[in-house]
């Protein structure tokens, strides 16, 4: 199976883990995004150099992850693989920040260093914190949760036209992809101007696969809003489920958890 | 808009490039009829179809649906009226779940969501996909995205229904349960039916009248009992008769039996055989 193969069919097993039935899937959907945004805009915004702060936070992921069945073996899969990314993207803190910022025994650990497991530990939080999500709710479900919420209809259409044919690009790639691997030997038909052409040609089909696409939703009445059949109900559960992790979140925002409980243990000991 | 009539007088269509994909092309489709547009590859069969609901506009002569001109003024009464089913139905089935996507087309026709849900869950029912409604249409094979989009068109209750290529790429099951589906609605006399096919087959086993195209023009027009048995004619188009019509020629050339009932099914093959090629 090819990567692109792969990571269709991971997509796929988050849509059909969405179906299941749990008190956390069966939450409404505006319960789970609200709850969700307040999460990612908490976690997002601590200092460049906090990390043991966080930590806290994984609480949200794990209770939902644990009350919503889900295998925890598919989502650290997917963590990792995406992972590269947060590298990336810290990788360079240690040679640009090198003031020492704090010691383990006798070794000085930078500024830089400590940037960049704080990168990681957000990138940690954040992401697993949308796989749940979707994971739960379903991609479709989080668009109408957005939908309901106000997010202006033209984007939420976007989304969920980009989700739809996420697929069938994917499958049109991998056609194209596999024809040319059939036809091409050694090093020969392998190059980047093979790649070009196959984008080139990608491009096209996707743009011809618009124009039909556009013509069936005129056919069936579109005006320019997408009208969604599914009813929503926001019950007390739905209102104590997104103040209670809110409430929550804020205050392990506000106040360092690990510091306190830190002072209180060793307040006890002593 | 009275009666779901097709009227196409004169009509004219060529692309931006130059090609000309019609020329003068007249027929008439009466209600509760069953018409099979038939033609080789680059025929004008899909640019023909296009035009029932104003995907494309004429470039001359006139469509008329029901009376009512193809324009850009009605175009929101047109397609009420003309259902179109896509030959390929990833182009059609854009919604995240096959519930919301059959829901789709009466939503937008202003109903309320319980009238639109119970047209849905109908109509899917009539195309015998109950039980597909929360399918995601990336995970489903061809012939349940097929049911699912003629369930999206159907519940839209309109008078007319184009299918592009009705039965394409299905496999012989699913391919005999979209012609049972097409037969059915046949037969309830309640729609207009256009079929756009090269499979004569099919269109000799659904339609009661058949128009051949040829580069853009009506070649002939008829039932098809006429024409598939005029083997020049299909011939002349780049067609070949249908299979039951190639064995019925053979047999009568063979054994010299009365070609007279011209059967164009294998249940009415059959019934000529047992009558002993009688008329």
């Amino acid at each position: 199976m090819s990567k692109l193969e792969e990571g269709l069919y991971d997509l796929g097993r988050l849509d059909r883990l969405a179906f299941l039935d749990t008190p956390v899937h069966r939450l409404d959907p505006r319960a789970k995004v609200v709850t969700t945004l307040v999460y990612l805009v908490c976690v997002v915004s601590f200092g460049k150099y906090d990390v043991l702060p966080m930590l806290p936070f994984v609480l949200y992921p794990v209770v939902l992850a644990a009350d919503g069945a889900l295998p925890l073996g598919f989502l650290a899969r997917k963590l990792i693989a995406v992972a590269p990314f947060a590298v990336l993207v810290g990788i360079f803190n240690p040679a640009l920040d090198r003031e020492v910022l704090l010691h383990l025994g006798s070794l000085g650990i930078s500024g830089g260093w400590v940037s960049f497991v704080s990168i990681l530990v957000r990138f940690f939080l954040t992401t697993i914190a949308a796989l749940v999500l979707i994971a739960t709710t379903s991609f479709s479900g989080v668009c109408v949760g957005l939908r309901r919420l106000g997010v202006p209809d033209v984007m939420v259409t976007q989304l969920l036209l980009l989700y739809r044919y996420i697929f069938v690009l994917g499958e049109e790639t991998m056609r194209m992809a596999r024809a040319r691997a059939l036809r091409s030997f050694d090093d020969r038909g392998m190059g980047l101007a093979v790649y070009g052409q196959i984008l080139g040609h990608l491009l096209l089909r996707t743009y011809a696969r618009a124009g039909r696409l556009y013509q069936a939703m005129l056919a069936r009445g579109f005006d320019g809003e997408v009208r969604i059949v599914r009813a929503l109900r926001f019950t007390w559960r739905d209102v104590a489920f997104t103040s209670g992790w809110s409430a929550l979140f804020v205050v392990m925002r506000v106040y360092n958890v690990p510091l306190l409980l830190g002072r209180f243990m060793t307040g006890l000991i002593s | 808009m009275s009666h779901h009539t097709i009227d196409v007088t004169g009509l004219g269509f060529s692309y931006p490039d130059g090609t000309a994909a019609l020329e003068d092309v007249s027929f008439h489709i009466g209600h509760g009829e069953s018409v099979a547009i038939v033609g080789a590859n680059g025929a004008g069969k899909s640019t023909l179809l296009m035009h029932l609901n104003g995907f494309l506009m004429p470039a001359r002569g006139t469509v008329n649906i029901g009376g009512t001109p193809v324009a850009k003024g009605t175009l929101a009464d047109i397609r009420k009226t003309v259902g179109m089913v896509f030959q390929d139905p990833d182009d059609q089935l854009f919604m995240p779940s096959v519930f919301e996507d059959v829901a789709f087309g009466p939503m937008n026709l202003g109903q309320s969501p319980a009238e639109a849900r119970q047209a849905a869950l109908d109509a899917l029912e009539a195309v015998g996909a109950s039980g597909l409604e929360q399918k995601i249409p990336a995970y489903m094979s061809g012939g349940e995205k097929r049911l699912a989009a003629i369930a999206g068109v159907l519940a839209m209750r309109p008078e007319v229904i184009a299918f592009d290529e009705p039965t394409s790429d299905l496999d012989p099951v699913h391919a005999a349960r979209v012609e049972g589906l097409v037969g059915e609605l046949r037969r309830q006399g309640e729609y207009g039916l256009v079929l756009s096919t090269h499979d004569l087959d099919l269109a000799a086993r659904i339609a009661d009248r058949v128009v051949l195209l040829k580069e853009g023009s009506i070649i002939a027009e008829g039932p098809p009992r006429e024409l598939f048995y005029d083997v020049d004619l299909l011939k002349g188009v780049g067609l070949i008769e249908p299979r039951v019509v190639r064995l019925w020629r053979e047999l009568c050339r063979r054994t010299g039996r009365d070609p007279g009932p011209r059967p164009l099914t294998e249940t009415e093959f059959v019934a000529a055989l047992a009558d002993g090629g009688r008329a």
